[in-house]
């Protein structure tokens, strides 16, 4: 069972370092975003504090969708994933460790980088310490919850906007939960 | 027991189901426009004025009903999703597609007269209460859903996702509902209250009850006549929409 | 039953509530009419489709 587990996540872990730029492109987004909020709200220490956490969960929400596509349209796309759903063992496992590589690959990286991002905003060391934790506990949601919406879309036209249309709603109590730590 | 069960597994199939909606659609119509008629009576010209809201409240004498209508919508679609992931009937996609629209007009409604009470009663279109945020997101799951199954072209995976999707959502809203109650508790302590005033006199319930069942009629009898034009389209080809087809050109109706 | 409303022009103020309530009830009204409008136009060009669909079907066979 956990072989099942580890050995996609492996796989597709494995797939990803070979695409470093997909990562690296998420993590970018996330940076641009954050950084684009103080220069449109104003400079004000006191106002960015508050707004820090809503900002940084917003973002990386918006990070989490941008990757949502590749969780499953590469191996859609080369057959890779009707042989994953023939195969014996459960498609169940094999989901969870595809779900799990994704989070790898982008809920963790989002979650280190957000302490870096709370400095901009004048964040204190505490906050920082409840943002990253939040976030390391909120992201696999986030992965989890975004895998349903990528299925569904899975090789439809216009599927990158539809994902966020039908993720996005579904995130919220992700979002109330983990802004508000 | 098992005459009806046979009786309902009769209806599942668009063939005997087309015609029987065909049949009852003007029913549901008329009580609809008797309903409304009675209702707006009562409401809008016999009931005498609330006296802490002025004649604001009449608005509602719809807000409640296209309230209550869009989540019960939501629910009947979860209800026919289900059905149709577990039976795989044919009939279930059909009468959730048609569903749809009808209660996302009613979460819009919902909202639209919500905020035209709130103005003048709490003095602001909008605050981000519980009710008002999940009613909210009510309306995105509903143009989610349309949206993703306007963009499958195949019909069956398009009622597949769209079922998921569906009961996705009917366990998602009262988390929406709940997260944000608790999180408005904790940022801010909850200015408006939505409860009514307590004694809601006789007449003014019985006002609001006929709007409500005035919505129900107009919503079944919409989202009847709705699947009806789906059925053709899914199944042209066969014998019995020919036969409708035929029977249309002759200015037969139904 | 008597009627509430002294004057017609009274019944269309709404006791300073006239844009409120009128703009819910407009809207309502509106939505409740195009609906309908727009569910029977769509089955109407279904219908035309249909047939034209069933025709063209018809003559390759003959031919």
């Amino acid at each position: 069972m956990i072989g099942t587990i580890t050995a996609v996540t492996a796989r597709d872990l494995k797939l990803a370092m070979r695409r470093q730029a997909d990562i690296v492109s998420v993590l970018f987004f996330f940076i641009i975003v954050a950084s684009l909020f103080p220069l449109g709200i104003g400079p004000e220490p006191d106002l960015l504090r508050k707004l820090a956490p809503g900002v940084l969960w917003v973002g990386a929400l918006l990070a989490t969708m941008l990757s949502l596509p590749r969780l499953f349209a590469d191996d859609f796309r080369d057959g890779t994933l009707e042989q994953l759903v023939l195969a014996p063992q459960p498609l169940g496992l094999t989901v969870i460790g595809k779900v799990l590589a994704h989070w790898l690959v982008s809920g963790l990286p989002l979650a280190l980088l957000a302490p870096v991002l709370g400095l901009q905003f004048d964040l204190s060391t505490d906050a920082l310490l409840v943002l990253t934790v939040s976030l390391l506990i909120g992201t696999p949601a986030l992965s989890g919850i975004g895998a349903i919406g990528a299925a569904l879309t899975l090789g439809l036209r216009g599927g990158g906007v539809l994902v966020s249309l039908l993720v996005l709603p579904l995130y919220i109590p992700v979002l109330i939960f983990g802004a508000g730590a | 027991m098992n005459n009806r069960l046979i009786n309902w597994f009769k209806y599942a199939s668009p063939q005997s189901f087309y015609p029987l909606a065909g049949k009852m659609i003007p029913w549901f119509a008329a009580l609809a426009v008797v309903f409304g008629v009675a209702g707006l009576w009562l409401g809008m010209v016999v009931a005498p004025t609330d006296f802490q809201q002025g004649e604001g409240y009449r608005i509602i004498f719809i807000h409640v009903p296209a309230s209550w209508m869009s989540m019960f919508i939501y629910l009947v679609m979860a209800f026919w999703a289900a059905l149709g992931l577990a039976y795989n009937t044919r009939l279930s996609g059909m009468m959730a597609q048609a569903l749809a629209p009808t209660g996302a007009l009613m979460a819009f409604l919902s909202l639209w007269t919500g905020a035209l009470w709130g103005k003048p009663m709490w003095g602001t279109w909008w605050v981000w209460d519980a009710r008002l945020t999940s009613e909210l997101i009510l309306l995105f799951l509903y143009i989610g859903f349309i949206a993703l199954q306007a963009s499958i072209d195949d019909p069956r995976r398009a009622d597949k996702a769209g079922a998921v999707l569906a009961l996705v959502g009917v366990v998602n809203i009262p988390i929406i509902y709940f997260s944000v109650k608790w999180w408005n508790t904790l940022h801010q302590g909850s200015s408006v209250s939505l409860t009514k005033s307590p004694s809601m006199a006789m007449l003014m319930l019985w006002s609001m009850l006929l709007m409500a069942l005035c919505f129900w009629m107009y919503s079944i009898a919409v989202a009847l006549y709705r699947a009806r034009s789906i059925m053709l389209e899914r199944e042209r080809g066969t014998e019995w929409v020919k036969e409708v087809l035929a029977a249309e050109g002759e200015g037969v109706a139904k | 039953m008597t009627i509430h409303w002294n004057s017609f022009s009274e019944f269309l103020a709404m006791g300073g509530y006239g844009v409120y309530v009128w703009g819910s009830f407009g809207v309502n009204a509106l939505i409740m009419i195009v609906e309908p409008i727009m569910a029977v136009q769509r089955r109407k060009s279904l219908v035309a489709r249909l047939k034209r669909q069933s025709r063209a079907a018809d003559r390759n066979k003959e031919s």
